[in-house]
């Protein structure tokens, strides 16, 4: 980038407007986040000043405090559930997906093209299809309201394999693994020991965009749990139809379920973005 | 491949002068290794999607067929479900709806997603990486999240959208209820937690195509917007038609903003002014258990629906942006 001839340095420069622009894109991305921040810590009569509220106060723990003592939510117990959902998810699909990902790439098997396909295949078809059968033999087999109905589904995804296989094509080369084998290795062996090691930067990130999918998982959640036993979404969504008129403890409890993420993508965000950019040149 | 088999190293075990049990035993483990582990790696993928995507969709097609109680009996009936549908008017209302806020929500979003992602492409552009994690912030909320807090946003009395609409003279709106105000805020929800999300991929895009034919088309003299046009737009094609098919997948499944939107009311508005085909679905099967035949075909037509303006956005997209 740096290396631009000296005649297109006019060409490419930046003017003040991309800036404008792009400040504003800012400002409408955080606002809505910000606003929510700012009525969490505010008592619930804030909402009625005109102009809205610009600035924090110190109430953030009296909302929330009413947020989780409520009955009818079970935010605290939403909060345990996708931590438990997301992590036990999250694990799975790395595994898994670097397992299928490693074996697509780098092991010879009748019918790897054709099997690579239908993988890539199930990612095109609208998951909600089959949701009202799914939901019966969830009746079925005893998981309604429970949270396996929420992790089994979801222990391995089309979109991991798929990463994972495209990653471990350039990242681990045939003469490595052809190596390990000539040492006797075995399979297993050559995946827990040199593939899953230089899969390592792909399986942080497709780790991440699980963690994230799984802990705002609406739909499927919702249909399949009651608010006695939610995830975090589902107590979020009970706790806002109920008590709509409490904006206050109802953004703390907004808060409190978004915050996690924040933090992460702050931390990991490079490698988060990285991961969506260079999927998508691929696909 | 099979080397290692035939000649195992000398450095492993104790070294055998015949053929022992152990080894012979570790030579078949070999071999069956070899042949059979690829299937064991890829096995857990393709029975969990076997058990919980493939068959529950096949069954769904099956409940159509019936008049179909989740938790009780069901009878056989042909296509009447379907015959029924197509004269149902809460049907043809989810499925304007639906259409009607795909619409208004994804022609400006991808607009605006194109023209960010086209600044964001600058070479020289300072704070790049800031600019890019913020503006992707808003997919890492959750919907339920974004619904609640733009249904706060959006509330006649002390919303913030009415508050800053005063500002220019506009009377206090009631974003529920009417068509295009439920859809105009929908639409927004939308909106704000996709536009980032499309802007990286149509950026990633961007950044693969030569920057050598910008450079010819400057030594042409041609200006920045015609090489948009005439570079960018063209080269973008691909990352275009899977940005728009991502979209439309997205978009006619469309659930959530709406739902929470009137406080978890599964038919939208009072007059179902924003209930989609999906709330549809939802309404004749897990919110009345003995519709679920009704409710299957209701999920059918949604997939159809989808496969069709899928295949038709990518003739489009293939055909115009050229």
């Amino acid at each position: 980038m740096t290396t631009l001839p000296t005649g297109s340095r006019r060409l490419w420069r930046t003017s003040p407007l991309t800036y404008i622009a792009l400040v504003l894109a800012v400002l409408s991305s955080i606002y809505p986040l910000y606003y929510m921040f700012v009525i969490a810590t505010r008592s619930n009569d804030a909402i009625n000043d005109t102009p809205p509220p610009f600035t924090p106060s110190g109430l953030f723990r009296d909302n929330l405090n009413r947020a989780l003592e409520n009955d009818t939510a079970n935010l605290l117990q939403g909060i345990v559930n996708s931590v438990i959902v997301s992590s036990v998810v999250t694990a799975s699909v790395v595994l898994t997906g670097s397992l299928a990902g490693f074996a697509f790439a780098k092991l010879k098997f009748r019918g790897r093209n054709g099997l690579m396909l239908a993988v890539v295949a199930t990612m095109m078809v609208p998951t909600q299809l089959g949701i009202i059968p799914l939901w019966g033999l969830m009746q079925d087999l005893g998981w309604y309201d429970s949270l396996l109905a929420v992790t089994v589904p979801f222990l391995a995804s089309a979109f991991g394999v798929f990463m994972m296989r495209q990653y471990a094509t350039s990242a681990v080369s045939d003469e490595l693994i052809e190596a390990a084998r000539i040492d006797g290795c075995s399979t297993w062996r050559i995946y827990w020991s040199v593939v899953l090691p230089a899969l390592r930067p792909a399986a942080a990130v497709l780790g991440l965009l699980t963690f994230m999918q799984t802990w705002n998982e609406f739909v499927w959640p919702f249909a399949i749990l009651t608010p006695e036993n939610p995830t975090l979404q589902v107590s979020l969504a009970t706790l806002s139809y109920a008590y709509y008129t409490d904006y206050s403890m109802v953004f703390a409890a907004t808060a409190v379920g978004t915050v996690p993420l924040i933090v992460v993508f702050i931390v990991f965000g490079r490698q988060i973005i990285g991961g969506i950019m260079e999927g998508a040149v691929k696909a | 491949m099979s080397v290692s088999a035939t000649k195992a190293p000398p450095s492993r075990g104790a070294p055998a002068k015949h053929a022992s049990p152990g080894r012979r035993a570790r030579y078949r483990f070999a071999r069956w290794d070899l042949k059979y582990s690829p299937y064991l790696y890829i096995a857990p993928f393709f029975v969990l999607f076997g058990i919980f995507g493939l068959y529950p969709m096949v069954w769904t097609f099956w409940m159509s067929l019936h008049d179909w109680d989740l938790v009780g009996t069901h009878t056989f009936i042909g296509l009447e479900n379907y015959t029924a549908l197509l004269s149902d008017d809460y049907f043809w209302n989810a499925v304007r709806n639906t259409f009607g806020m795909f619409v208004l929500a994804t022609v400006p979003q991808l607009a605006l997603a194109l023209f960010l992602a086209n600044l964001l492409n600058r070479p020289l552009l300072r704070a790049r990486t800031f600019f890019r994690m913020i503006i992707f912030v808003p997919n890492v909320v959750s919907v339920a999240a974004v619904a609640i807090v733009f249904g706060m946003l959006f509330q006649r009395d002390f919303g913030v959208v009415n508050w800053f609409l005063s500002l220019f003279g506009v009377d206090a709106i009631d974003w529920r209820r009417e068509w295009w105000t439920s859809w105009t805020a929908i639409s927004v929800m939308v909106d704000w937690r996709w536009t980032g999300y499309n802007t990286l991929i149509l950026l990633a895009g961007m950044q693969a195509i030569p920057r050598d034919l910008y450079e010819a088309a400057a030594m042409d003299g041609a200006s920045a917007w015609r090489q948009f046009w005439n570079v960018t737009l063209p080269m973008l094609r691909p990352t275009f038609v899977f940005v728009v098919i991502l979209s439309t997948i997205g978009g006619l499944q469309l659930f959530v903003e709406p739902l929470i939107f009137n406080n978890g009311n599964i038919i939208g508005g009072t007059q179902r002014e924003f209930q989609t085909v999906q709330m549809y679905m939802f309404e004749n099967s897990i919110h009345n258990l003995s519709r679920a035949g009704y409710g299957a075909a209701v999920a059918w037509a949604l997939f159809l629906m989808i496969v069709v303006v899928s295949v038709l956005n990518f003739v489009i997209t293939r055909r115009s942006v050229k």
